[in-house]
């Protein structure tokens, strides 16, 4: 067992993990953060994508040891976020989930897409977007809803003038 | 999905990588482990002991000469993609990385990794050949310098010696107004390439294409790049002659599907190229 410590949602966390446990196992199993999920378990599909340093990385293929250190976010903690304030008010109002497993990597992913690009159109969604798997949608709603969201904040850019939305 | 126990330790400088890397060959070096930790969860391959080298400076260092850039083989494709390190290819590279998996991955993953592994289908092995880059690599008692084209040798098959590290590639760089073109064909945006076509023109007298995703490794496709050399306009009747002819030679088990792939790739990439 190897101790490790991480900045949890802004919280200093400490935790004993066997060497090859995934960030992953770590953050479902040791650290009741259910939010994330965990469908392939290979890197495949994308659901488990969390915040490392505040970049998204897929928390299945990264060892909790290599995260030692590091700033994790997971939804839990972004619930304040106002991209992913947005995000959810757009996928509620546009059906972009039925049975919601994928939607945590979706909102993570989606919020990564609008911090790279604003007002991003829907050829650049799609192609950000091919890495997550969605069984239920279609995408289609979940398109829309990003499109939206990007509609949404780049307007509230425009009435706030000079001021930044993304933190 | 769980990978079978092995210990993880991260390497603070090159001499004790090195040094427990020679230890064994149960010992494997891990960077952005976007291939690796896949292959342990799948079981496909084991090790006792990862050591970590995406802190070590030596990997991380970017130097820029005249003539090249020398990236650390630690440096990932979203780093190269966002251009937060040197160009030396007039946006060849930036292109490559942004067409590799998803971001998720690109974040994490690193131009070494994606060459010691050597997967056939892989984005930078055909780039860096394209750009007649060159290895730096480290052993525990020497470096040495391996040009690409000599150190991808079959399928997950490369010159490195056990124990040996790349440090990282030393890229000449392509001159102003150089024209280079690449086109990949993929089921989907982000996956694996099916085909993977590089054409990069350093002047218009001198063109290098090279062809990956076949079942084996990239190759330059010589009769092509000669060709398309010696004449620069030349038409596309006998472009296409020239690439059918090496692809047959690059991809000899290709079925008549993947040869139809390979042949829209290396025209598209030329297409492009001339532009
Ligand atoms: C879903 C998914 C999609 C992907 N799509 C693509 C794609 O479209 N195109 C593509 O090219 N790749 C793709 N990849 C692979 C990705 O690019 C990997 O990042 C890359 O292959 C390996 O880099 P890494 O840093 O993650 O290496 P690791 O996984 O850490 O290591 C890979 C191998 O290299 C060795 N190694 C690592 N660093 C060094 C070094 N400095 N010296 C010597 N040996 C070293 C390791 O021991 C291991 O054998 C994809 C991966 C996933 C999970
Ligand atoms: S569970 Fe991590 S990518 Fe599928
Ligand atoms: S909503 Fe069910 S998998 Fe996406």
């Amino acid at each position: 067992m190897t101790e490790i410590s991480v900045t949890l949602n802004g919280v200093e966390t400490t935790v004993a993990i066997e060497d090859r446990t995934s960030l992953a196992d770590m953050l479902r199993e040791r650290l009741d953060q259910t939010g994330t999920r965990l469908g392939c378990e290979h890197g495949g599909c994308g659901a488990c994508a969390v915040l490392l340093d505040g970049m998204p990385v897929r928390s299945c293929i990264v060892l909790a040891a290599m995260a030692d250190g590091a700033r994790v976010e997971t939804l839990e903690g972004l619930l304040e976020d106002p991209i992913i304030a947005a995000l959810s008010k757009t996928f509620h109002e546009l059906h972009a989930l039925q049975c919601g497993f994928c939607t945590s990597g979706m909102l993570v992913t989606a919020r990564d897409i609008l911090r790279r690009h604003s007002a991003p159109t829907r050829d650049t969604i799609r192609k950000e977007l091919s890495g997550q798997i969605c069984r239920c949608t279609g995408y289609v709603g979940i398109v829309n809803a990003i499109e939206a969201a990007g509609r949404d904040l780049a307007s509230n850019e425009a009435d706030k003038g000079t001021e930044t939305a993304a933190p | 999905m769980k990978p079978a126990p092995f210990a993880y330790h991260r390497a603070a400088t090159l001499p004790e990588a090195l040094a427990m890397l020679s230890e064994g060959d149960e010992t494997a070096p891990v960077a952005g482990g976007q291939s690796l930790l896949v292959l342990l969860a799948l079981r496909i391959t084991g090790f006792d002991r990862l050591v970590d080298v995406t802190r070590l400076q030596e990997l991380r260092a970017c130097r820029e000469t005249d003539d090249t850039v020398f990236l650390g083989a630690a440096v990932t494709h979203a780093e190269i993609e966002d251009g937060q390190v040197p160009d030396p290819s007039q946006g060849l590279m930036p292109r490559v990385a942004a067409g590799i998996g998803y971001r998720a991955i690109r974040n994490r993953g690193t131009l070494g990794g994606s060459l010691a592994l050597s997967d056939p289908a892989a984005d930078w092995p055909p780039c860096l050949m394209a750009l007649d880059a060159t290895l730096v690599i480290a052993g525990q008692t020497a470096e040495r310098r391996v040009p690409v084209r000599d150190f991808h040798l079959g399928p997950y098959t490369t010159a490195l010696e056990p124990g040996e590290l790349i440090l990282g590639a030393e890229i000449p760089r392509l001159p102003e107004g150089a024209r280079w073109g690449c086109a990949k064909h993929a089921r989907k945006s982000g996956a694996f390439a099916d085909s993977i076509a590089i054409a990069a023109c350093p002047a218009p007298d001198r063109a290098r294409v090279v062809l990956g995703a076949s079942e084996s490794h990239p190759r330059q496709l010589a009769e092509t790049s000669a060709l398309l050399s010696r004449q620069p306009t030349a038409d596309e009747s006998a472009l296409r002659t020239a690439a059918a002819a090496d692809i047959a030679e690059a991809d000899p088990d290709a079925d008549a599907w993947r040869r139809r792939c390979h042949l829209a790739t290396v025209l598209k990439a030329i297409r492009e190229a001339r532009r």
